[in-house]
């Protein structure tokens, strides 16, 4: 384990940030504290890069505690969220900082940053001032200064956060090609899933200061350990009594489930690729239908429960008030403190398994697309 | 139709409050502080000169400058010193602190005089102490009624104006650069100077420019405590004497002796405007 925090809590106030936290990053890894605000991510973030000290428990990085080591001797790069860019320096002298600080030899520091220029694209800007530079230009500068002083792990906090939507996905991108391109060990803050499991290869997820699981983008989408993770990832509805649905039964020791929009299937009464699965289905008004762009999202009523689909454009048209048919494949189950999923025992009798469950995970659409 | 009936309006409320502003200005400020200047020459410029040549007003202008650079040092140190804890810690106290150091803004110049009479004077508690150090020194420090007195009252009524210009700045721009600069290796005094120091200067300027021109023009507490002329009167006090004094030539006098106070003034603010103009135009920031 390259980095590894073992038992940390630290509490500003009355406010407890982290409990109990631990976990380990292996070396070379991209890895995402994924959590709403307040769960503590950027409190981990700090802690690791020496700006917050933890009240109890260790912090390692490759293979030495640094909890005693002042932030500049981690070797660590940190690219705030706001960049934190110094704006009466020129993009060069930001890159350059923090070399000038470490009293390298002006050549080779012209050097370095014209090498970090070339890397991030950023060649000819290097007299401008930040706010001569467009947001992505910004990230791309906060950066190159934080990979100057060829850092060991670089820490980023929120690094898309103050990107406006349109160039956020390329930058994500970016991002990660960049990270994987110079190998260095990584690990950024985000409260945004999709962010989550786009760019990172392992993602951490914290709620209330604790961390809820560790485990790879697919992992965390498909086998959620815990009621907060299953209700986090994705767009979750939550039903009490899910037993009302066909093909599922409650038991008392689960206090509800939790279905996601990728685990229902609504389709006409008439659709083909249906028939074999039909009796399993049952009834499903549409209420509302909403457009998402690259797809439709239906809300269903079905026996008094809300239940949300999504719906490729590809397919025929539907309307609000239409009566479909309605199979739910999977929901998880969940207890005070685990998640467990739940199969449709009609379709698991027929033998219908989700062999399409690996093509949701890349494509934005439901298992049968018609 | 009605947008353009909007617009009308917005235009005329444009040019009423244009106007108003400029009137006022001009009316309040402008026209009084040119009438100094045209009065003070009334009797001819030899006048006006000579009016300037006598020793007590140039005993009072060097006392002027003397109590005004103290205030300037003193205040700027202690501003940058106060702005820095209030924005950067959290203590206990802090709103005491920040409260305490409005008080000059808030209480009458007379009563900040009157009370350094009360800590300094014969009566006052601190008399034995400075008394202790003048027998152990063999030095003979007066306060009240001497230049020290006038120094500290003049520091007391510009207390605030450094760090209630910075105290904003300093809120506003955080401390994310800071830390920046501190994970890269950057030592305290240097961060100061590379990353804090660009982000504050302007308003740290303006906080001494007002600092400055409070302390020229200090009246009321350095009154209290500056009883001799020729010796520790400043030029206001100066300026009041003249006046006081009754006839048509040192009315005059009194005026032309004003108008260095003006125009001190009015060259401190063309520079400072010049200096930030020059600044903004090389670094292309606005």
């Amino acid at each position: 384990m390259y980095v590894e925090l073992k038992q940390i809590n630290k509490s500003f106030g009355d406010f407890q940030a982290s409990r109990d936290v631990s976990f380990g990053i292996e070396k070379g890894s991209l890895v995402a504290l994924l959590g709403p605000s307040g769960s503590g991510k950027t409190t981990i973030l700090r802690m690791i890069a020496g700006l917050e000290t933890p009240d109890s428990g260790d912090i390692i990085i490759d293979g030495a505690r640094v909890n005693d080591i002042p932030p500049a001797e981690r070797g660590i790069g940190f690219v705030f969220q706001n960049y934190a860019l110094f704006r009466y320096m020129t993009v060069y002298d930001n890159i350059a900082y923090g070399l000038k600080i470490k009293k390298m030899p002006k050549e080779q520091i012209k050097k370095r940053v014209t090498e970090l220029l070339e890397l991030t694209g950023l060649t000819g800007m290097e007299k401008r001032y930040p706010n001569q530079l467009s947001g992505g230009q910004r990230q791309r500068v906060a950066f190159a200064r934080a990979l100057a002083p060829e850092p060991q792990l670089l820490l980023l906090d929120e690094p898309f956060a103050a990107i406006d939507a349109k160039v956020r996905h390329e930058l994500r991108t970016w991002l990660r090609e960049m990270i994987l391109k110079v190998g260095i060990t990584s690990i950024f803050v985000t409260h945004d899933q999709d962010e989550a499991v786009e760019v990172a290869s392992q993602i951490i997820v914290t709620n209330q200061g604790r961390i809820e699981q560790i485990g790879e983008p697919k992992e965390i989408y498909t086998e959620p350990k815990t009621p907060f993770v299953t209700e986090f990832i994705g767009q979750p509805t939550f039903i009490e009594d899910y037993g009302k649905l066909k093909g599922f039964r409650k038991e008392k020791k689960y206090k509800g489930a939790i279905i996601r929009p990728e685990f229902v299937e609504a389709f006409k009464s008439d659709n083909k690729t249906f028939k074999d699965v039909m009796d399993c289905s049952e009834e499903g008004v549409i209420t509302d239908i909403l457009f998402r762009g690259t797809s439709l999202e239906l809300k269903l009523d079905v026996g008094g429960v809300t239940l949300t689909t999504h719906r490729s454009l590809d397919r025929r048209k539907v309307s609000v008030g239409e009566k479909m048919r309605v199979i739910i494949y999977r929901v998880f189950a969940v207890d005070e403190t685990a998640a467990y999923p739940m199969d449709n025992e009609e379709l698991a009798k027929r033998n219908v398994k989700y062999n399409h469950l690996e093509a949701y995970l890349y494509s934005k659409d439901g298992y049968f697309v018609v | 139709m009605e947008k353009k009936t909007r617009r009308e309006e917005s235009k005329a409320a444009k040019a009423i409050l244009i106007t108003i502003s400029f009137l006022f200005v001009g009316l309040m400020l402008v026209v009084p502080l040119i009438s100094i200047l045209v009065n003070s020459l009334s009797k001819g410029f030899g006048f006006y000169l000579s009016s300037l040549g006598t020793k007590f007003v140039s005993s009072a202008l060097k006392i002027t400058i003397l109590a005004t650079a103290a205030a300037v040092l003193v205040n700027t140190l202690f501003g940058l010193v106060a702005s820095w804890a209030l924005t950067r810690f959290s203590f206990k106290g802090k709103q005491v602190l920040s409260t305490l150091i409005d008080i000059p803004f808030s209480i009458s110049p007379v009563i900040a005089g009157l009370a350094y009479i009360m800590t300094f004077g014969r009566m006052g508690w601190a008399a034995p102490i400075v008394e202790g150090i003048n027998n152990a020194l063999g030095t003979d420090i007066q306060i009240v009624f001497a230049i020290p007195g006038v120094l500290l009252a003049t520091i007391f009524v510009t207390f605030p104006f450094v760090s209630r210009e910075l105290i904003p700045v300093l809120n506003a721009e955080g401390t994310d650069e800071e830390e920046a600069a501190a994970l890269m290796g950057a030592k305290g005094f240097s961060i100061f100077k590379s990353i804090t120091f660009p982000k504050i200067k302007w308003a740290l300027l303006y906080g001494m420019i007002l600092c400055f021109a409070r302390a020229l023009g200090e009246f009321g507490a350095v009154h209290a405590l500056s009883k001799t002329r020729g010796k520790t009167f400043t030029l206001p006090l100066e300026i009041d004497a003249l006046y006081l004094s009754g006839s048509a030539d040192s009315i005059v006098a009194s005026f032309a002796v004003s108008s260095i106070l003006v125009i001190m003034a009015v060259i401190i603010l063309i520079l400072r405007n010049l200096l930030e103009h020059r600044e903004k135009g090389k670094s292309g920031i606005v």
